[in-house]
């Protein structure tokens, strides 16, 4: 086991490497002119070239990279070897913005936390509803229990996240004013206007997501119930909530689990839509702004960290397969 | 005479699809008493697991007809409400399956299944049930059972799980156990040992056996008493030295007929009368075997192919489903027992 998680690790580590490779020669690759979009107003082309110096934009891609990869470990000055004017941007760098004039970690490291509070909190709440509900179609499939649940979930699976955010921002907060405008505060300074603040992105969030975890329950519900280890369950005389709500979603978990992890990777990158309409001051708005400033090398940092989230996560999800499925675990 | 514990009478169970109901069993009468084994035999699809689970109240009601009774200690399974049939189940009346590779659950400890299966029905601790649990592996014949206890089903053979499912099955000290072909996935060399398992713990249990089968060797064996499936009615019923000795529906005759046959072929499955079994949606008019019986055309005005046969007693525990008139069959089973001609295009 510790052999194998030594492994995993190492495919970790390789799989960033090639990540950050890839992403970099991709932006490279970009017709947009960094030294240009670094440079303001007042330009001239003598500024745009002395930026170029400045950002090491004058060298090759992959001396770029090394010298990016070299920031990461040590640190990096901009411009590169250092001088009076240069700019110091410590390790672990990930780049600067010249557009906001800050580290990209910095800018990231603002953003990180109020996207790490909507994904959780989230992940709980959608997590939580689409099992429960998805254990509860399955137990009562056919009647109409079921047949609600399924209803509903088909709606929540069909509403484009924009629409149902706006909707409720309209009439929670705007027209029937049962709570605040949203204003982003950490929760250990406010924790009161934090969860008013964040109670209708959970909410919406769940919905959208939670519609697709009842769904998959369910279906993996119905398809375990059909084992021959679940009639022995019943013969063994257990009441069928025991045998759906433990031994049928024990067995169909697997799954669930992969759609969980990979989801809350790719909410801790950034919930675009949900943030923006909201104004929440997270990785996704940041994003947002990135992409119209343009702001390459915030562009960069942002899609560095939600790969690594998503490969985090992918290791996280194989481990808790062998927790679930004891006949990994001898594999493993 | 040990008193009946379990009843059943004219249970019908049928499966609404979208060609049609699916009478899987088709009115199945029959008793059992205290500490007695009771075969079960036919072919493929006669309805013998479909009766077994319905004793078992596991057919699901909601979407299956069922009718009849089945009346056991007193109680109709058929209408108990569900939160009284989980208290039978498993404590009172418990079943194994054919397939012990699938049968158990593969994410969960043998210890964990069993202790669940001792917790659901008895008052008490962990501790206390996991001892019951390794004394029930020991007595089902499992080495080192106090380490087996932590294995996954996964690491144990096809043997030692159909022995862990026994040990399941019996650890509430049950008055009736339903064995579904309980040894057609093992081994022949692992059969006989979990028969002959099956048939030790039913004699210092005094618990009553209804053992499903394809093979008439287990049958000879193991069974007090015999019934005959054919397209979901019974269509024998008798002591097992009656049904070897005297036979009297030409099904039975069949069946028997095939036993030198597997001597040669142990793989092979029971099926050695020609023709296919009849369709549950909508069998056969008269008698259901009609269409593959060489004695049809023995009775007068075309009742075989018209009029369905009545499970008539010609003793009082042999019951026999056939137009032929009891002395002739006895003839009948008299010359096909001795070699003759036995089955539609069998020469042997
Ligand atoms: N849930 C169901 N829905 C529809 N048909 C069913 C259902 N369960 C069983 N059947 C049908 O009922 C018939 C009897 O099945 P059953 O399993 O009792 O046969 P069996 O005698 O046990 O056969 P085998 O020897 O192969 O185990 C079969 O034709 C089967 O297809
Ligand atoms: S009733 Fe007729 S068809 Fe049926 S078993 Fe007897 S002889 Fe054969
Ligand atoms: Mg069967």
């Amino acid at each position: 086991m510790s052999g194998y998680l030594v492994r995993r690790l190492m495919l970790l580590v390789l799989m960033l490497v090639l990540l950050s490779m890839a992403v970099f020669v991709l932006f490279s690759l970009l017709p947009a002119d960094v030294a240009r979009l670094s440079c303001g107003k007042a330009c001239t082309p003598e500024i745009i070239e002395a930026n170029r110096i400045r950002l090491g934009l004058d060298k090759s891609v992959i001396e770029q990279y090394w010298v990016f990869v070299k920031g990461i470990f040590a640190g990096r000055t901009y411009p590169e070897g250092g001088g009076p004017a240069a700019l110091v941007c410590a390790a672990p760098c990930l780049g600067y913005s010249f557009r906001k004039n800050a580290t990209v970690l910095q800018l990231i490291g603002e953003r990180l936390p109020a996207t790490i509070w909507l994904a959780l909190g989230a992940f709980v709440l959608f997590m939580v509803v689409g099992m429960v509900t998805g254990v509860l179609a399955a137990l009562r499939r056919g009647r109409w229990q079921d047949k609600s649940i399924m209803g509903v979930a088909l709606l929540g699976y069909s509403l484009p996240s924009f629409f149902l955010g706006l909707v409720v921002l309209f009439f929670v907060i705007i027209r029937w004013k049962l709570l605040p405008y949203p204003s982003y505060v950490s929760p250990f300074e406010n924790p009161e206007q934090f969860f008013k603040t964040m109670l209708l992105p959970w909410i919406v969030l769940a919905i959208l997501y939670a519609a697709f975890y009842t769904r998959l329950t369910r279906s993996q519900m119905l398809e375990t119930l059909g084992e021959d280890y679940i009639r022995t369950a019943r013969a063994k005389g257990l009441p069928e909530r025991t045998v759906v709500g433990k031994h049928a979603l024990r067995a169909g978990l697997t799954p669930i689990v992969t759609a969980g992890g990979l989801d809350l990777a790719g909410l801790l990158g950034g919930a675009i839509i949900t943030e923006s309409v909201f104004s929440l001051p997270g990785i996704g708005s940041l994003a947002v702004s990135a992409v119209v400033d343009p702001d390459l090398p915030v562009l960069v940092g942002i899609t560095l960290i939600t790969a690594f989230f998503v490969i985090v996560a992918n290791l996280i999800v194989d481990l808790l397969y062998a927790a679930i499925d004891p006949r990994v675990r001898v594999a493993a | 005479m040990n008193e009946v514990i379990l009843s059943v009478d004219n249970l019908r169970v049928g499966f609404p699809t979208e060609d049609g109901v699916v009478q899987a069993v088709n009115g199945v009468s029959f008793e059992l008493r205290r500490g007695q084994t009771l075969a079960i035999v036919g072919e493929s699809g006669s309805g013998k697991s479909v009766t077994a689970q319905s004793i078992l109240g596991l057919i699901n009601r909601r979407t299956a007809d069922i009718s009849g009774k089945v009346i056991f200690q007193g109680q109709d399974i058929v209408a108990m409400p569900d939160k009284q049939l989980y208290r039978l189940r498993g404590a009172k009346m418990s079943m194994i399956f054919q397939d012990p590779m699938s049968s158990l659950h593969p994410y969960y400890r043998i210890g964990a299944q069993l202790i669940e299966a001792v917790r659901i029905h008895q008052r008490v601790s962990k501790q206390q049930a996991r001892e019951q649990a390794i004394e029930m592996l020991r007595m089902v014949g499992i080495p080192a059972a106090e380490r087996r206890v932590d294995d996954f089903p996964h690491q144990l053979s096809g043997g030692m799980r159909q022995r862990v499912m026994i040990a399941m099955a019996l650890i509430n000290s049950p008055a009736l156990l339903i064995a579904d072909e309980p040894t057609t996935a093992l081994d022949v060399t692992v059969q006989a040992s979990i028969l002959e398992l099956i048939t030790q713990i039913q004699q210092t249990h005094d618990t009553a056996i209804i053992m499903i089968t394809h093979d008439l060797g287990v049958v000879a064996d193991v069974a007090d008493d015999v019934v005959v499936m054919y397209g979901g009615s019974v269509v024998e019923s008798a002591p097992v030295a009656e049904i070897f000795a005297s036979p009297q529906m030409p099904y039975t005759l069949g069946l028997l007929a095939s036993i030198p046959r597997l001597d040669r072929d142990p793989d092979r499955r029971l099926d050695p009368i020609p023709g296919n079994p009849p369709s549950l949606i909508s069998p056969p008019a008269g008698c259901v075997f009609n269409p593959r019986c060489v004695y049809a055309d023995r009775v007068d005005g075309n009742r075989c192919q018209s009029q369905l046969p009545e499970l008539l007693p010609v003793s009082p525990v042999h019951s026999v489903r056939c137009h032929i008139p009891a002395a002739e069959r006895e003839a009948i089973a008299r010359s096909a027992l001795s070699g003759l001609v036995i089955g539609a295009g069998d020469p042997a």
